[in-house]
C-alpha cells in the first residue's frame, strides 16, 4: 500500500498535474483571502473556507482523473493485478495518495492564519480554523473516493474528469434540488445526505461526531465499489 | 511447475478459452503458440491472476491461483503482450515500484543492479521510460518480471515489434532464462518458439490442438506418412494405378513441374513401407518416376493443418 502511495504522490510531482491544481488552489485561496480577510479587515475565515468549497468540488476530479482510468488504459493495471498485493491495498493506496496531495492545497490555509496573526487582533479564531480544516479534509476525503470510483469506471481521464465535476456539482447544490422536491419525506432525505450541510457543523469550530461519521461512511462506501468495480473486471 | 487443468473463459456466449489443461515442469521452457485471436493471451492472463476463469484451475507450486492467490503470484513474473510501464518513471524507479508491489525481501539495491546488468539497461536506468525505443522498453518489461528470481515466468508475445538483432538478443536471453526458471512463451512464430522451446502446445478457437515435445510434434499430430513422387504421365491415370495399392489414404497433386509431368503427396499409413509397390505399379503402366522422396511432415505444415483444421470449424459458441 505504501509504495502505491508513494508512487502516486511522486507521479504528482512529476507531472505538470500537481503544480497545477496547487497553483490553481493557491490562486482562488489568495483572492478570496484577500477579499474577504484582508480587504474587509476580518479575521474571519470560515466565509474563505465556504467559499473555497467550490473550488474544491471542481478541483478533486483533476486530482482524481488519472487515478485508475490510466492505469486501465495504459495496462499498468496488469502490474497492480497480478503482484500480490490485496485489492484493497490498490483502492487505499491510491485514495491516500489522492488525498494527500490534496493537503498539499491545504497548507496555504496555514499561511493565511500565520499572516493574519500579524495584524493587530488578527489572530484568527482557531477552533473555527481548526474546524473548517478539518471539515474540508473530510469533504475532500468524500469527493476523492467518489472521483476515484468514477475514474475506475471509465478508460479516460477527460471523461472521468467531467463526469467527477457533473457529480460534484450536483452535490453542492443538492439543497437546491430538495427545495425543488415539494413531497416532504423525499425532500428530507436528499437534505439528510447533503455535503454542505454535514460540512456546515464544523464551520462554528464544533466537532460533530455524526457528520465526521456519515463523511467516512462516504469515504469506506466508494472505496468499497471502486474494489467491486475492480473485483468485477477480473470476472466479467 | 504450473498445471493448468480444465481452463474454460467465456465472454457472453463466447468460449474464449475451452478446456485447456496442460503441465509445465520444473526448468522447462514451454511454447505457446497459437495464431492471433486464438486464446493464448487470455489464458496467460488467468494463469497469472490477471483475470478469473470461468472453470477449471491453475495451480503454481502447490498454489492455487484462485484460493491462494498471493502465494501464487509470488512465484509469477509476466511480461504481458504490451509491458505494464508507467511511462513516466525513470527505469530505476520503475524497477524499485515494482520491487516494493511484489513485496520482495531480496536486499533492494543489489537485486534491482543484477536484474539491470542481465537485461542490459544499466546504462539506461536513469532515462525516462517513455524516451525509450521499443525494444529497450520490452527489456525493461522483462526486467520487472525477472524481479525477485520467480521460479515460473510467463512471457506474452515477447519478441513482437523488435527489430531482427533485438529478437535475437531476447531469444538468446530466454533460452539462458530456462536454465533458472520455468517459461512459459507464448508467440504466433513458430520457428520463434521451434528455437527456444522444448516443449510445444498449440492452441486455436481456443482449444489445445497439440502437445509434444518440439522435435516429435509434426509426427504426433499426423497419422501416417507423407511419400513425394515426381511422376510422368497423365493424372487421372496415375491417380487410378496408384488407388490399388494397400496403405494409401489420400493422393494429392502438389505441382505440375513439367509438361506431362507433376509433384504428387501420397499419405499413407505410418507402419506401412509403401515405396516397392508404388515402383512396381508406376512401372508396370510405364509412369517413369522422376523423383521419390519419403518425409513426414515439416513442423510448418504440421502447424498450418492443425490451426486451418480447427478455423475451419469457425468461431465457437
Amino acid at each position: 500500500m505504501t509504495a502505491i502511495l508513494k508512487k502516486e504522490l511522486g507521479s504528482f510531482f512529476t507531472s505538470a498535474v500537481g503544480y497545477v491544481v496547487m497553483a490553481v488552489y493557491f490562486f482562488f485561496g489568495g483572492l478570496f483571502f484577500y477579499y474577504y480577510c484582508l480587504l474587509n479587515a476580518s479575521k474571519d475565515m470560515a466565509t474563505l473556507f465556504s467559499n473555497m468549497f467550490m473550488i474544491t468540488v471542481l478541483i478533486i476530479p483533476i486530482i482524481t482523473m488519472k487515478s485508475l482510468s490510466e492505469e486501465k488504459k495504459q495496462r499498468t493495471d496488469q502490474a497492480l493485478l497480478t503482484s500480490p498485493l490485496g485489492l484493497g491495498e490498490i483502492v487505499i493506496g491510491k485514495f491516500l495518495g489522492s488525498l494527500l496531495m490534496f493537503v498539499c492545497c491545504l497548507v496555504i490555509y496555514l499561511l493565511f492564519a500565520v499572516t493574519l496573526c500579524f495584524f493587530p487582533d488578527g489572530a484568527p479564531d482557531w477552533s473555527v480554523f481548526i474546524g473548517n480544516l478539518a471539515g474540508t479534509i473530510l469533504f475532500g476525503a468524500a469527493m476523492i473516493s467518489i472521483d476515484i470510483f468514477i475514474s475506475s469506471l471509465t478508460e479516460s481521464m477527460i471523461i472521468s474528469a467531467i463526469v467527477g465535476m457533473c457529480a460534484g456539482l450536483a452535490i453542492f447544490f443538492i439543497d437546491t434540488i430538495a427545495n425543488l422536491v415539494s413531497i416532504d419525506w423525499i425532500s428530507t432525505a436528499i437534505t439528510s445526505i447533503s455535503f454542505v450541510k454535514h460540512y456546515e457543523t464544523y464551520t462554528s469550530g464544533i466537532f460533530s461526531l455524526s457528520d465526521t461519521v456519515f463523511f467516512l461512511s462516504v469515504v469506506a462506501l466508494f472505496n468499497f465499489l471502486t474494489l467491486r468495480v475492480l473485483e468485477k473486471r477480473r470476472w466479467s | 511447475m504450473v498445471e493448468v487443468k480444465n481452463l474454460v473463459k467465456t465472454y457472453g456466449d463466447i468460449r474464449a478459452v475451452d478446456n485447456v489443461s496442460f503441465k509445465v515442469e520444473d526448468g522447462e521452457i514451454l511454447g505457446f503458440l497459437g495464431p492471433n485471436g486464438a486464446g493464448k493471451s487470455t489464458t496467460m492472463n488467468i494463469i497469472t491472476g490477471y483475470i478469473s476463469s470461468s472453470g477449471g484451475t491453475v495451480t503454481i507450486n502447490d498454489a492455487e491461483i484462485l484460493r491462494d492467490p498471493k502465494e501464487a503470484k509470488k512465484q509469477i513474473g509476466y511480461l504481458p503482450e504490451i509491458p505494464p510501464l508507467y511511462t513516466d518513471m525513470t527505469v530505476q524507479k520503475y524497477l524499485e515500484f515494482m520491487f516494493a508491489i511484489k513485496k520482495i525481501k531480496l536486499p533492494k539495491a543489489e537485486h534491482i543492479k543484477e536484474v539491470l546488468s542481465l537485461t542490459k539497461l544499466t546504462d539506461h536506468k536513469k532515462r525516462l521510460i517513455k524516451n525509450l525505443s521499443k525494444g529497450y522498453k520490452q527489456r525493461v518489461g522483462l526486467a520487472q518480471a525477472l524481479l525477485g528470481n520467480p521460479p515460473v515466468l510467463i512471457l506474452d508475445e515477447p519478441t513482437v515489434g523488435l527489430d531482427p538483432s533485438q529478437i535475437r538478443e531476447f531469444r538468446t536471453l530466454i533460452k539462458g532464462l530456462g536454465k533458472k526458471h520455468t517459461v512459459i512463451f507464448s508467440s504466433h512464430i513458430l520457428s520463434e518458439v521451434q528455437a527456444i522451446c522444448d516443449r510445444i502446445v498449440v492452441i486455436n478457437n481456443g482449444e489445445v490442438v497439440a502437445d509434444a515435445k518440439t522435435d516429435e510434434l509434426s509426427s504426433a499430430i499426423t497419422s501416417g506418412g507423407n511419400l513425394a513422387v515426381e511422376i510422368e504421365g497423365n493424372v487421372s491415370s496415375v491417380v487410378s494405378a496408384l488407388k490399388g495399392i494397400t496403405g494409401i489414404q489420400k493422393i494429392s497433386v502438389n505441382r505440375k513441374t513439367a509438361e506431362d509431368r507433376c509433384l504428387y503427396n501420397i499419405e499413407h499409413k505410418k507402419d506401412i513401407d509403401i515405396r516397392r509397390a508404388v515402383f512396381a505399379v508406376l512401372a508396370k503402366n510405364n509412369m517413369p518416376i522422376f523423383s521419390m522422396n519419403e518425409g513426414g511432415m515439416s513442423l510448418e505444415e504440421a502447424y498450418l493443418k492443425l490451426t486451418s483444421k480447427s478455423t475451419a470449424k469457425g468461431g465457437k459458441k
